[in-house]
């Protein structure tokens, strides 16, 4: 036996137009509709948003300090009992310009995305783990995220103004640089 | 071998099996993963009554579109009325298969193992692009709008940034796995490509380019696995199992530095340990990291501590991971060039190893001698690591 992988292998390939023309094919199209909710601690950090703050949990074991906030520390298994409010600044881990929407469509004019690093005064882990958030950039082009220009740039929340706030995500429109 | 774990039975490898990996397949999951099994057990020279329980790899239910994916597979995968168990870690699933093949000998509970992993990623149509959107956190990410090159793109442009590589010693990762994969018979993107077509190619979220990407596929592989009394029954060459690895991350991806897998380290380290490994650097003879996009094998070598953070780049450009190098990395032609059917494209990795260490991978065949290799898969919101050390 030779290994077996020099021989022609099982499996019969189908062009795109072949699929289409298959006998007892068969489309389906879930529908599933869910309500989440956002839990206690993500349910305050929302409410925080929508007052136009940046709410985190602090480890009381540990010193760990949580954004997105969680419940519990994940390494101690204590309670997060303390809330801490972050200035909101902080700097670009990363950063890309993306060309397709979520459905792989192509975009127009094409999005900045980054992961955001928060300044989070007192936490001192701030090694390979960190408080942080995943968010758009905006006032920063294509160009200084090609260069490298926007990594490791300061930034700062832009945020909507308080009457079309929601509670959600969204409630910051974007990050961008601190000096601008 | 200097195991540092107390087990009842040592576990080899002793057969595989294979379909094409194709974007589109007549068969349907089932029938993919009958195809794989019997022909894991035709190498083996067994049959199905010689095998005592089953472990079933796949990924999201949601791209075969059938829920209970485990259970529908079971019994193309000769799971009917015996043992059967399905594991998952996204991505991670396909080393996970054989890791969980693994205890189930080695634990004294099971003396033959048929490990089967399938995915079918073509129902879902035009593309299963979408299907991806129902991984991001339903609060704080999915209001985003993301897509799932999103963090890849993130994660590649912070190695980039931390590293000093530039898109096109990245790119080469994809030139050189496309070329590998030219003599894989169950190829689904081998090409001759250059650096210049991988940069040339359409821009889907910058740094990514669509050559930077494995492709969408469907396929199944298996593996035969039986305690040492087995195996030396069943064959003069069993390839042993002789480290074992995995860890899970959190899912707070964006809470943790994206240039280093800490979480494949963790894994690498947990096998290297029962293998007696301390040196991985020097005492592995060949690789196959997980490379759906082209940086992320660079990412999992430097996990994998083959290289040191940051150098895998340089190696590369050097020579160092070709087949006929001196650490050969992804020699099958790796997810980019063999194709991607999540889970059966981690047990492919392994079932490459296994021919490897039996001098049988053919054309493929690494140049220098191998005694032992290791074979990683990484999975979920980049979070799970899956090693598995082989020797001969
Ligand atoms: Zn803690």
């Amino acid at each position: 036996m030779s290994g077996g992988a020099e021989r022609r292998l099982p499996g019969h390939y189908l062009k795109s137009k072949e699929m289409y023309s298959l006998p007892g094919l068969v489309e389906y199209r879930p529908v599933a509709r869910y309500l989440f909710s956002a839990g206690q601690a993500q349910s305050r950090f929302l409410d925080g948003l929508k007052e136009g703050k940046i709410l985190g949990k602090r480890c009381p074991r540990c010193g760990r300090v949580y954004v997105p906030p969680r419940s519990y520390c994940e390494y101690c298994m204590a309670p997060t009992s303390e809330w801490v409010e972050l200035p909101g600044t902080g700097e670009v881990h990363t950063a890309v310009v993306s060309y397709i929407s979520t459905f792989r469509e192509r975009m127009e004019k094409p999005e900045i995305v980054a992961v955001i690093k928060l300044d989070a005064p007192g936490y001192t882990k701030g090694g390979y783990e960190f408080a942080g958030l995943f968010h758009k950039l905006c006032n920063v082009e294509p160009e200084d995220v090609i260069s490298g220009r926007a990594i490791g740039m300061r930034v700062k929340p832009r945020w909507r103004p308080p009457e079309e706030r929601k509670g959600d995500v969204n409630d910051i429109e974007c990050f961008e640089p601190v000096e601008s | 071998m200097r195991p540092n774990i107390h087990v009842k039975n040592k576990v080899a490898v002793v057969g595989a099996g294979l379909t094409l990996f194709r974007r589109r397949m007549l068969e349907t999951p089932r029938e993919l993963a009958w195809e794989a099994a019997s022909m894991a057990l035709e190498s083996a020279g067994l049959t199905l009554k010689d095998i005592d329980c089953i472990v079933i790899g796949t990924a999201p239910d949601a791209f075969d579109g059938v829920h209970l994916n485990g259970e529908y597979l079971a019994d193309g995968a000769g799971g009917v009325n015996k043992p059967t168990v399905r594991v998952y870690v996204g991505g991670g699933t396909g080393v996970f298969v054989p890791i969980a093949a693994w205890w189930h000998v080695a634990s004294g509970l099971c003396r033959t193992v048929l490990a089967v992993a399938e995915e079918k990623m073509s129902p879902a149509h035009p593309h299963p692009q979408g299907v991806f959107a129902y991984i991001w956190d339903p609060v704080l990410e999915r209001p985003l709008g993301p897509n799932l090159i999103w963090i890849f793109a993130l994660e590649m442009r912070r190695y980039m940034h931390k590293c000093g590589a530039k898109k096109e010693d990245i790119a080469l990762v994809s030139v050189k796995n496309k070329a590998n994969a030219l003599d894989h018979p169950a190829a689904q993107a081998a090409a001759k490509i250059t650096v210049e077509d991988v940069l040339n190619s359409e821009v889907l979220v910058w740094p990514v380019n669509r050559l930077d990407i494995s492709p969408v596929s469907d396929g199944a592989a298996a593996l035969v696995l039986a305690s040492e009394n087995e195996a030396r029954r069943i064959t003069d060459s069993p390839v042993w199992v002789e480290g074992v690895g995995f860890t899970l991350d959190n899912t707070h991806w964006y809470n943790r530095e994206l240039g280093y897998p800490r979480y494949v380290q963790y894994a690498a380290r947990m096998a290297y340990k029962m293998a007696g490994i301390e040196r991985p650097w020097r005492e592995i003879d060949v690789a196959e990291p997980y490379d759906p996009f082209d940086y992320k094998e660079l990412h999992h070598i430097e996990g994998l501590m083959l290289a040191r953070p940051c150098e895998a780049p340089k190696l590369l450009k050097e020579g160092h991971f070709n087949r006929d190098g001196d650490l050969p990395t992804s020699p099958s032609g790796g997810l980019l060039g063999v194709g991607n059917p999540i889970a059966a494209a981690g047990v492919m990795k392994v079932a490459e190893l296994f021919w490897q260490l039996r001098y049988e991978a053919g054309a493929r065949q690494v140049k220098k001698p191998v005694h032992r290799g290791v074979a990683q898969a990484w999975g979920d919101l980049m979070q799970a690591g899956t090693v598995i050390v082989l020797g001969n």
